[in-house]
């Protein structure tokens, strides 16, 4: 007995040492940057830019962060090849319309009718993704042990990467922006990238409708119910498969306005594009609690945030060379304190105890 | 099942064929590996991908004990197989009218459309692909209506010309030196077999195949099952005395190209042997994994290197405990914070160090010591009484030697406690800790020892190419080895050679797949988990798990069924 106290003390001892590094690291970063005037000094228009970048591409973390949530909610897998849904959209609507509206010239006379054009094809493409990956690689393994979707997802991930690869080439696609969104806006005397704007304005809506949808539609009432419990509400009368299938969809279209979204804010695509911001997405949603959609939301935007403020702040302040270029380092030291520390996030209930 | 009148199975088939033929298209598949010829002048591997879609629409276009009359199932067959050339056809006439499809989709070139329709033109090729697929479709069909005893010597046959032909660059490469250049000639056509040696080898692999099931294998089961202990044990040993043998001297057979190739293999397969521990045996799935790949190549770069970077400046062989010392020490410090971790999160939270050490790598913060993205040169060679190891010959044995010890190390552990309590962690965590399992050193124990390896690996891989940059380590890597493990079969040491061999050295030896090989990675993936979870090469006590879930599902159903009854 005395053997495993000493154990559990160790490892006890290890992480709390590790919690307090991480810390004073943050602590005393913050300190020296804003105080003690190490590194680049920013105006305070500066700070407001890297906030603002923050919640736009924190937004776009949380629309791809509740294909994740809506997902594990429901089937308790993490659904490794959401990112690809997210890039399949991103990618098929950039070649097949925007690239055409914009040079026939319609995207800059009817920019609102073309965005919404090229959305819908991105979200078409993202669910048909989403709906065959589901079909083939996840449904039939339903009661096979944990891992084993999760391998299967690992496998999707990387064959609709190299699927789009191969249709759509390994060169950089450039996105056309629509030029009444390029440049900046000015709001109560304060700048804004109009494109950043226009993320976090669909976000807000998309977030708005699905919280109506899940809530008020018996569709809705479908996926919380089969998320309480499968076996009871297919003896309720609900379609399991269908409604499974239906969340992947929601999740995929939410991950394909991302998509576009993405394209507005950086310009291009790619077919790896995908990859990263679906790991980070992933944070946000462990981060927010994963299968709660408030929390997918309130995880996505802390997330960007954190990694915009984050580099100049506490990074720069530590006297690191390059600070930018740890961006992703500061996202997945989140993503393993949030796991190691909090793992039913921040406004999750203890979902990663809750075994399927 | 009793209505086979209608033809919606056949429909959905061909439909469905159809648009894999022409995805295979659309993505460069058939016009890349059209280079590589499997009988010269009849069949390249592209068509065999092509036309391979009609022959499998025909086989699923109907099934026995639907009770489909011979004449239906060849017709299902055709309407399968016709089916499937449609989607190619309409891909065909598309770019007929429209040429610039190619700004969109890369790969729908002129040379794809001369393939699929056979260099004629649109309208003759068309109705050329239409009709090869509908009889393929018949051939597909027309199978499963042969008896059994003549279906596997055809299946063996074929598959024998066909894995020949695909290989023949190979064998031409490896006989060049020995065989008399008319035999050569006769036999390899400028690139692949010729048709004479293609039917040969069809005849010879078939009619084997049916003497085999007819007579050598009662034979072959009498005198086993006749042998005495000892003289089987005897021949095991010869056997196991004849592959050592086989393997020492492999690189004098294979030349320096395919000795190379080994070399990569082999990296692999000691990679492969400590993630099996770690995934493999005790079900901890670990995506992280080439971080402890790269802190091996990297403590031996910096220790034995020549350049400023240096420091130590010691030789391989001092160096590399030390590598491995890093990678598993760590194997330790990543394991701790993940110990409470499952399943998933823990694949999650793994492959996020796995990126931390990517970024951290090139980032300018450690360019002063480890040299960013210029990576680390000169690293030192192994060098033993004065005989320094450059070729890849020289590394085949090196990496042998480290395989040899992964694999005594990885069967030592299986068999003793450790190995035990490792398997009983990945059935249940919660239960093995009842049983009074300690998790803590179990799970450190799994990380330290597949580290170790992954660390070895990639001391000796640093060695081998005398020059690191970052750009090698990435995720791919990780995925690669996980991938081979899992379709070599989960916690089987033979399944990580054959993984090896299937998933690293066919690639590396038919250059056209390089640009492929992550889709079929992920489709194998898919694949294995659906149609056979245990592997390749199953290790007996995870083929005998998977199999006992299966009886106790449906024991199980049953009894659910009785219940509601």
């Amino acid at each position: 007995m005395s053997q495993r106290f000493k154990e559990i003390d160790f490892i006890g001892v290890f992480l709390w040492v590790f919690r307090a590094v991480i810390i004073v690291l943050v602590v005393y970063g913050t300190v020296a940057k804003l105080f003690l005037g190490v590194g680049n000094t920013y105006t305070a228009e500066t700070w407001l830019d890297f906030f603002v970048s923050g919640l736009s591409q924190g937004s776009l973390y949380a629309l791809i962060a509740l294909g994740y949530t809506m997902v594990y909610g429901i089937l308790f897998m993490i659904n490794f090849a959401h990112g690809e849904f997210f890039m399949s959209g991103a990618i098929t609507s950039t070649v097949l319309v925007a690239t055409f509206l914009s040079a026939s010239g319609f995207l800059d006379a009817q920019p609102i009718v073309s965005l919404l054009m090229i959305t819908a094809v991105a979200i078409i493409t993202s669910i048909s993704v989403a709906l065959l990956t589901e079909r083939i690689a996840y449904r039939p393994l339903r009661r096979a042990p944990r891992l084993v979707p999760l391998i299967t997802a690992i496998g999707a991930s990387f064959f609709w990467q190299y699927f789009f690869r191969g249709l759509f080439g390994s060169a950089l696609i450039p996105f056309p922006v629509p030029e009444v969104l390029q440049g900046r806006w000015t709001i109560f005397g304060l700048e804004f990238l109009r494109t950043r704007l226009v993320v976090m304005v669909t976000t807000v809506f998309a977030l708005v409708f699905l919280y109506l949808f899940i809530q008020r539609t018996k569709t809705g009432k479908a996926i919380r119910a089969v998320a309480e419990d499968k076996d009871v509400a297919a003896l309720m009368g609900i379609n399991v498969d269908r409604t499974i299938s239906i969340t992947f969809a929601i999740g995929a279209a939410m991950a394909g306005i991302a998509g576009v979204l993405w394209g507005l804010v950086f310009r291009q695509v790619h077919f790896y594009m995908g990859f990263v911001p679906g790991i980070k997405a992933f944070t946000a949603a462990v981060f927010g609690g994963i299968g709660s959609i408030p929390g997918a939301a309130l995880g996505g935007l802390l997330l960007g945030v954190i990694e915009a403020v984050g580099p100049p702040l506490f990074l720069e302040g530590l006297g690191i060379a390059g600070a930018h270029q740890l961006k992703d380092v500061i996202a997945f030291t989140m993503l393993v304190l949030v796991l190691i520390f909090r793992p039913q996030g921040l406004i999750g209930e203890k979902l990663a105890e809750k075994k399927a | 099942m009793a209505q086979p009148s209608t033809f919606n199975k056949a429909v959905r088939i061909g439909l469905i064929t159809g648009v894999v033929a022409l995805s295979v298209s659309a993505i460069g598949m058939v016009e890349t590996f059209d280079v590589r010829d499997i009988i010269t002048g009849v069949l390249t591997l592209g068509q065999l991908l092509l036309f391979s879609t009609a022959l499998i629409a025909g086989y699923f276009s109907w099934q026995k004990g639907e009770g489909v009359s011979p004449a239906g199932a060849v017709l299902r067959g055709l309407v399968a197989g016709l089916l499937t050339a449609v989607p190619p056809i309409l891909l065909v006439i598309v770019a007929n009218l429209w040429p610039d499809i190619r700004n969109s989709f890369v790969n729908v070139s002129a040379s794809l459309i001369d393939i699929l329709t056979f260099d004629q033109g649109m309208v003759t090729g068309s109705l050329i692909l239409l009709a090869v697929m509908g009889v393929l479709g018949i051939i597909g069909a027309a199978f499963d209506l042969l008896p059994g005893r003549v279906q596997k010597p055809l299946l063996y046959g074929f598959l024998a010309m066909l894995g020949i032909g695909l290989l023949s660059e190979i064998l031409l490469l490896i006989l060049r030196p020995y065989t008399p250049r008319a035999l050569l000639n006769f036999l390899f056509g400028a690139k692949g077999i010729t048709p004479i040696t293609a039917v040969i080898i069809f005849i010879v692999a078939a009619g084997f195949s049916a003497w085999w099931d007819v007579q050598g294998k009662n034979a072959a089961e009498r005198r086993r099952v006749n042998r005495s202990p000892s003289t089987a044990k005897q021949l095991r040993r010869l056997n196991i005395g004849l592959l050592i043998a086989f393997i020492l001297i492999l690189p004098l057979i294979m030349g320096t190209y395919l000795t190379e190739v080994a070399d990569i293999v082999g990296t692999f397969i000691l990679m492969g042997l400590g993630l099996n521990i770690v995934v493999g045996f005790a079900g901890l799935l670990d995506l992280g994994y080439v971080a402890f790949f790269a802190i091996g190549a990297y403590v031996m770069g910096l220790l034995t290197t020549q350049s400023d970077l240096g420091i130590g400046g010691i030789s391989f062989w001092a160096a590399l405990p030390f590598s491995v010392l890093a990678a598993t020490l760590a194997g330790i410090i990543l394991g701790v914070p993940v110990l409470r971790m499952r399943g998933d999160y823990l694949a999650i939270v793994t492959l996020g160090f796995g990126e931390i050490i990517r970024v951290l790598v090139v980032s300018d913060l450690l360019k002063p010591y480890i040299g960013g993205a210029q990576g680390i040169l000169q690293i030192g060679k192994p060098e033993v009484l004065g005989f320094v190891f450059v070729q890849p010959e020289h590394y085949y044995y090196l990496i042998l030697a480290g395989c040899l010890l992964a694999v005594f190390v990885s069967w030592r552990f299986r068999d003793a406690r450790l190995g035990r309590r490792w398997m009983a962690l990945r059935e249940d965590e919660d239960v093995a800790e009842a049983m009074g399992i300690r998790l803590v050193s179990t799970k450190l124990m799994a990380f330290a020892t597949g580290a170790a390896f992954s660390g070895l690996a990639g001391a000796i891989f640093a060695s081998r190419l005398s020059s690191i940059f970052p750009h090698s380590f990435n995720l791919l890597i990780s995925i690669n080895v996980l991938s081979l493990i899992i379709v070599g079969g989960l916690g089987s040491l033979p399944g990580v050679v054959v993984g090896a061999l299937v998933l690293v050295g066919l690639p590396e030896m038919l250059r056209e797949f390089a640009e492929y090989r992550l889709l079929l990675y992920g489709a194998l993936l898919i694949v294995t988990m659906l149609l056979r979870p245990e592997g390749l090469w199953p290790s007996p006590v995870r083929r005998r798990e998977l199999h006992e879930a299966d009886l106790e599902r449906e024991s199980d159903e049953a009894e659910e069924v009785h219940s509601m009854a």
